[in-house]
């Protein structure tokens, strides 16, 4: 049976990557949707967090005998920490200013992480392997599934629930919602604004490293992985609406969905399509598809 | 004018007058325009600007010349539009005589017009496409590593002879990419092998895993790679998460010794690929490639090791003929054999092509790999008269047919 002129197997096997692309967008841009949604920064370095996180597993592997799954969780802590670092000597500075700033200075810090690793690894990057029991695939008869990009659909997407989860109807979350709208009020009730405020842009940056690691065995972990990804994921995050956590999530699915039948269709358009579409949302709905306007 | 400013400037004309069979200004100025950050920094890169200081310097030392060498390099970043500016404020401003290594098509063909232009050499080791030889030919360019046809040739009959008849091509959507899809699609068809189908992906791309699954329901023996550095790796990583290999085979149209560092052997075993130069050649090669290590770290790709063969190569006929006049030079280039630890009795052409033997080589088992970088089986030389586009069917103003 044939769909639009392809064959159906073909089809669902272009649908169900694209649903697995989808799911990587959506734990990429959750963390950039944090970051701005309750700080208003626009967290340039959100590319070069996700290839430290890649790295972080590779050289912890390579020089420290860390396996994967323990990369899973160190290596999202390690940036963390390192977010923790740039948020209390620099970032913070910046906030009463213009957004250009924060632009600006987390875009010179990825240029630095860029170029020293640049420097030090070369650009054609290192092989990171899967770890045994995630290796090898199922044939479900319309194609060969690996077991490991299944697992990147469960892992990305049981991040994705625990975060909404935590921002949407935890008490902590409420809490951090209200410290970004009226941080004097809830100073004055006795919360320590400053550090929830660092420990936001700690788990944006820690969301990021993670999907590092799970990008890790997928494609080579080189320096410019990250930049490759970065604009991609800004403009999945402008379609959902910058503040717009479940937005971020839903949009990053579609997209990915959308770019999969792309590929199935007319190729050469894939790497356009999404920010086509972009175009398009800001035309009609600029605050983004689940945006609020400000 | 006071009499004796009349006097200064009839010396000086005199002086300037018999400096015509000199170097210009005493100085031989080597401009490297290379890749020095992005995706094909690895293959040529820093490593292409130490092997022209390396070739500078054995130079200087071996020959003695009358006239100093100097060497500029800069990043072009792939942009063709940053290389044509950068080669016009070279050749305008900067006196450089050269403009030489200039991997990446675009660049390669913006700058081989301004060289044309002012009347510079160009030497090119990095780019790969045929169309600097045909189409946008002219006699300032000299193509020396490697190009297209070459490699596809080398290794797409290789693999069609030996029984790869069905072959499907997954494609970088740019020049590069069409070109070498092109050559390897006749190669194929010539040796009586079919093309089942190819797709096209954005250049560069990150995940291939869609046309993959197109390339494995073709029917196809092979997948033939139409891309390089990056999306090459990549694609054959992920050709193995998908189990796409070993039923299917892949065939790297272009690959280099960084690709496979970088892969490891466990990925790349048994592959098939077509080079201008392997480090573990024969003792000549070696002695040269621990020098380059020395400096670089890693072992020479063919771009930076034909990088420091070209730039040689173009002093000594300098000093042979005491002029950097550039018809002069060229002259002398194409009399002159290249016969050197890169090229056995090599030559370069009316069109600009330096031909010389091309390797087949066969990337080895990990049991079978005894030092670091000991990567390849030297399946077969291919000699210079069957590697390379020959020149009747060449496409140049400047062959005589």
């Amino acid at each position: 049976m044939d769909i639009f002129g392809i064959p159906s197997q073909a089809f669902f096997g272009q649908l169900l990557l694209g649903l697995i692309n989808g799911s990587f967008y959506a734990v990429l841009s959750l963390g950039l949707a944090i970051i701005f949604g309750l700080l208003n920064i626009i967290n340039f370095a959100h590319g070069a967090q996700y290839m430290l996180g890649a790295f972080a597993a590779l050289l912890g592997l390579n020089w420290l005998g860390i396996n994967y799954w323990a990369a899973l969780v160190l290596a999202p802590l390690a940036v963390g920490l390192l977010a923790v670092v740039i948020e209390r000597s620099m970032l913070r500075h910046l906030y009463k200013l213009d957004h250009l700033y924060g632009l600006l200075l987390t875009f010179g810090l990825a240029l630095v992480a860029e170029g020293v690793f640049k420097n030090v690894f070369g650009v054609s990057g290192e092989s990171y392997e899967a770890p045994e029991i995630l290796q090898g695939g199922v044939h479900l008869g319309f194609m060969f599934l690996p077991i490991y990009r299944a697992w990147v659909v469960v892992a990305a997407l049981s991040v994705c629930a625990l975060a909404w989860y935590v921002i949407e109807r935890t008490s902590l979350g409420a809490t951090l919602r209200a410290a970004t709208q009226r941080p004097d009020l809830v100073q004055a009730l006795g919360i320590n604004v400053p550090v929830l405020v660092t420990a936001t842009y700690a788990t944006g940056a820690a969301l990021a490293a993670f999907a590092g690691v799970l990008a890790a065995p997928i494609q080579q972990v080189n320096p410019v992985m990250g930049s490759n990804l970065i604009i991609v994921v800004f403009a999945v995050v402008v379609i959902g609406g910058m503040g717009s956590i479940l937005g971020s999530i839903v949009t990053g699915l579609g997209l990915g969905i959308i770019e999969g039948l792309t590929k199935v269709f007319y190729p050469e358009a894939s790497a356009v399509v999404i920010f086509v579409i972009m175009v398009l949302v800001l035309l009609v709905k600029p605050a983004g598809l689940f945006g609020k306007q400000a | 004018m006071k009499p004796h400013r009349i006097a200064q400037a009839a010396g000086l004309a005199l002086l300037s007058m018999a400096a015509q069979a000199q170097v210009s200004d005493g100085v031989v100025k080597i401009g490297v325009l290379t890749d020095l950050s992005g995706v094909y920094s690895d293959v040529a890169g820093p490593g292409t600007v130490a092997a022209t200081k390396m070739a500078i310097e054995d130079f200087v030392a071996t020959e003695k010349p009358s006239f100093k060498v100097e060497m500029v390099s800069a990043d072009h970043q792939n942009k063709g539009d940053i290389a044509a500016n950068k080669a016009r404020e070279w050749f305008e401003k900067d006196k450089v005589d050269v403009a030489s290594e200039l991997v990446t098509t675009s660049v390669a063909l913006a700058v081989q017009k301004i060289a044309k232009e002012k009347n510079r050499v160009v030497l090119i080791s990095g780019a790969a496409s045929t169309a600097v030889t045909n189409e946008n030919c002219n006699d300032v360019t000299v193509h020396w590593t490697y190009d297209t046809y070459a490699v596809a040739n080398g290794t797409a009959k290789a693999v069609t002879q030996g029984g790869g008849k069905k072959w499907f091509f997954m494609t970088a959507d740019y020049a590069f990419g069409h070109a070498l899809e092109k050559d390897a699609s006749a190669v194929v068809k010539a040796n009586g092998g079919e093309v089942m189908g190819s797709v096209r992906h954005p250049f560069p791309g990150t995940d291939f895993s869609s046309f993959l699954l197109k390339a494995q329901s073709s029917g196809a023996q092979v997948i033939g790679l139409a891309n390089a550095g990056g999306d090459t790796i990549n694609s054959i990583k992920q050709a193995a998460e998908f189990g796409v290999t070993p039923k299917q085979s892949l065939a790297g149209l272009l690959m280099f010794i960084t690709d496979v560092h970088s892969l490891g052997l466990k990925t790349t075993q048994t592959m098939y690929l077509t080079e201008g130069f392997y480090w573990d050649l024969n003792e000549e090669t070696r002695a040269w490639s621990k020098r380059f290590f020395a400096v670089h770290k890693r072992m020479p790709t063919m771009v930076q090791a034909g990088q420091y063969s070209s730039v040689m190569h173009y002093l000594k006929a300098v000093k042979a003929i005491n002029s950097d006049d550039t018809p002069k030079v060229m002259a002398q280039m194409k009399k002159t054999p290249v016969n050197d630890f890169f090229a056995k009795n090599g030559k370069i052409r009316d069109d600009g092509r330096m031909v010389h033997d091309m390797y087949l080589l066969q990337v080895k088992k990990p049991a079978e790999s005894k030092t670091p970088w000991d990567y390849y089986h030297v399946k077969a030389t291919i000699p210079a008269a069957e590697a390379f586009q020959p020149l009747s069917e060449s496409r140049c103003a400047l062959v005589k047919k």
